[in-house]
């Protein structure tokens, strides 16, 4: 029979991506506008990966998954509300900043420092997972580096799918360039997987799951350490939202025809 | 300042590529090393960087010399703040938008020079090999062609006789792209839905473009039967010239996103396109 694994999942939150985000000054280097006011949703590729994480979970008796949240408790808290009814996970949260000016070097210690933090770990049955970029930093390396101080040698980027035999042995579809994907089989675990969008769609709300969830996640969140996440080395010199607002022409009342020549003349032009 | 300047092409597995990147930063004794932000680059530079005591930045824009001062551009938030900033720390490995990789080593006169192979190291991942995304055989995606066109959910609705029209659909967008050349992309919502997945087999989540999909690099963009909202527009920041075809006159598209807005019946408006095109 096929051991239990343990999945744990790197994700934290992100203004949610309808809101208008307007970059300003703070005594910590830059930040966002109202920044705690701002609605959060979980990354939506870290998401990805959540979902996944329990899909794999339900085919192996006895599975657990683990998110790691590295952000401010507060908001953690708040966004926990709707996060624990999508699937069965334990939190461990960290305290700390989160969000796309601060160093992914000093995020990804203090996510390595809670993921050897779990009690009675076993690094030989697990999988870690997390997106293949956030939503704010946007630069595809925290995984990386987590993956790297935890002795993790096997990694796999922009992941879509991801087949495990009973053997431990698993395959993975990676989105490469031109619209492609490297198909890539590994014996055995730890190894890291960076999640694309998998193939997933977003779980229905479960309130079951939500109280279940709940029970644990609150205790977590009590006792996570406050970590202290800055903007590293980094020395801004601009943060700006370029004007992007475009003088529309909005054509009405156009006959098939002519909008259909108009379009080919621009395409040819 | 010492700048060096490689390429990274091909696959290759983590394992094997970080210790190989990481012999290959050091060996090189520079203050800044410039690679392409390739698929093989982002997933192993990040660990090597790491592994040789050098900073790492990633989806680079733009980078300035000044004498011993560098400062780089990277957007945040996906493409929606963008940032410049310099660091201290040497070395630093640049990684930038591979689109932009060539124009940033001739600006700073550098030549770059293929990545050296490293000694096999010891690794669990075997590659099998590369494979296409979706099940409609030639690829949709076509990163070198001018035109972006993009998708909505809109062509997997409803149509004036109460019934949807997926293989019409179907044909219409296939015939645009053989007829065009052009790159499909997709919104969320589209790649999202079962019935599209079925209908639409030449396209996938790869073709997202947007929030959780791609920032494709095209002269030129068409949009045909989406909404134009915030998330997915983000990943149309580096297409300058937009077009839209949509049935509602206050889309998205119509508040400062798109340079034209027909108000039209995409399907009518992309019949007559691909008769005008043969």
């Amino acid at each position: 029979m096929a051991k239990p694994l343990n999945i744990i999942v790197c994700g934290s939150l992100v203004p949610d991506p309808l809101q208008t985000l307007e970059p300003v000054q703070t005594p910590q280097g830059p930040g966002l506008k109202n920044e705690q006011m701002l609605p959060s949703v979980l990354d939506p590729w870290a998401a990805c990966a959540l979902y996944e994480a329990a899909n794999l979970a339900k085919q192996r008796a006895g599975s657990t998954v683990t998110l790691v949240a590295l952000g401010p408790k507060a908001k953690l808290q708040q966004l926990m509300m709707t996060v624990a009814q999508k699937a069965p996970f334990q939190l461990v949260a960290v305290n700390a900043p989160a969000g796309g000016f601060t160093d992914a070097r000093e995020t990804a210690a203090e996510l390595a420092k809670a993921i050897k933090a779990i009690p009675g770990l076993d690094l030989s049955a697990t999988l870690l997972f997390g997106g293949c970029a956030s939503a704010s930093r946007d630069a595809g390396v925290t995984l990386q580096f987590v993956a790297e101080t935890l002795g993790i040698t096997e990694f796999f980027m922009g992941v879509d799918e991801l087949k495990l035999a009973d053997d431990d042995t698993f395959t993975v579809l990676e989105r490469i360039e031109g619209g492609q994907y490297l198909s890539s089989t590994c014996s055995g675990f730890p190894a890291a997987i960076g999640w694309a969008t998998g193939s997933l769609p977003e779980p229905p709300n479960n309130p079951q799951t939500g109280m279940m969830n709940m029970r644990g996640i609150m205790p977590a969140l009590m006792k996570a350490p406050v970590a202290s996440v800055g903007t590293g080395g980094i020395a801004y010199e601009k943060t700006e939202v370029p004007s992007a607002k475009r003088a529309t022409v909005v054509k009405k009342d156009m006959a098939v025809d002519d909008i259909a020549k108009e379009i080919v003349e621009w395409i040819k032009g | 300042m010492k700048i060096a300047a490689f390429t990274i092409d091909g696959n290759g597995t983590f394992a094997q590529d970080v210790p190989a990147f990481a012999a290959a930063l050091a060996a090189a004794g520079a203050d800044i090393v410039l690679v392409p932000g390739t698929s093989r680059a982002r997933r192993s530079m990040p660990a090597a960087a790491m592994r040789a005591g050098a900073a790492i930045d990633t989806n680079v824009v733009d980078v300035t010399v000044d004498g011993d001062k560098a400062t780089v551009q990277r957007w945040a938030y996906r493409q929606r703040i963008l940032t410049a900033f310099s660091r201290a720390a040497r070395p630093w490995v640049i990684v930038t938008d591979p689109a932009l990789f060539a124009d940033i080593c001739a600006k700073l006169g550098v030549a770059p020079s293929p990545i050296p192979a490293g000694a096999p190291a010891e690794t669990r991942t075997k590659v099998n090999g590369v494979v296409a995304a979706g099940t409609g055989g030639e690829s949709t995606i076509r990163p070198d062609s001018p035109l972006l066109f993009v998708a909505g959910a809109g062509w997997t609705k409803k149509q004036a006789d109460g019934a949807t029209h997926l293989d019409e659909a179907a044909a219409t967008i296939t015939g645009f792209l053989a007829k065009s050349g052009a790159s499909l992309g997709s919104s969320k919502s589209l790649v999202d839905m079962p019935e599209a997945a079925k209908a639409f087999s030449f396209m996938s989540h790869m073709n997202q473009v947007g929030q959780t999909g791609a920032t494709p690099r095209h002269a030129k963009g068409l949009s045909t039967c989406c909404h134009g909202e915030e998330p997915h527009v983000v990943g149309w920041r580096f297409v300058n010239d937009r077009r839209a075809v949509n049935l509602d006159a206050n889309c998205g598209w119509a508040q400062g996103k798109a340079d034209v807005l027909y108000v039209a019946d995409a399907f009518a408006v992309m019949k007559k396109v691909n008769e005008l095109l043969a």
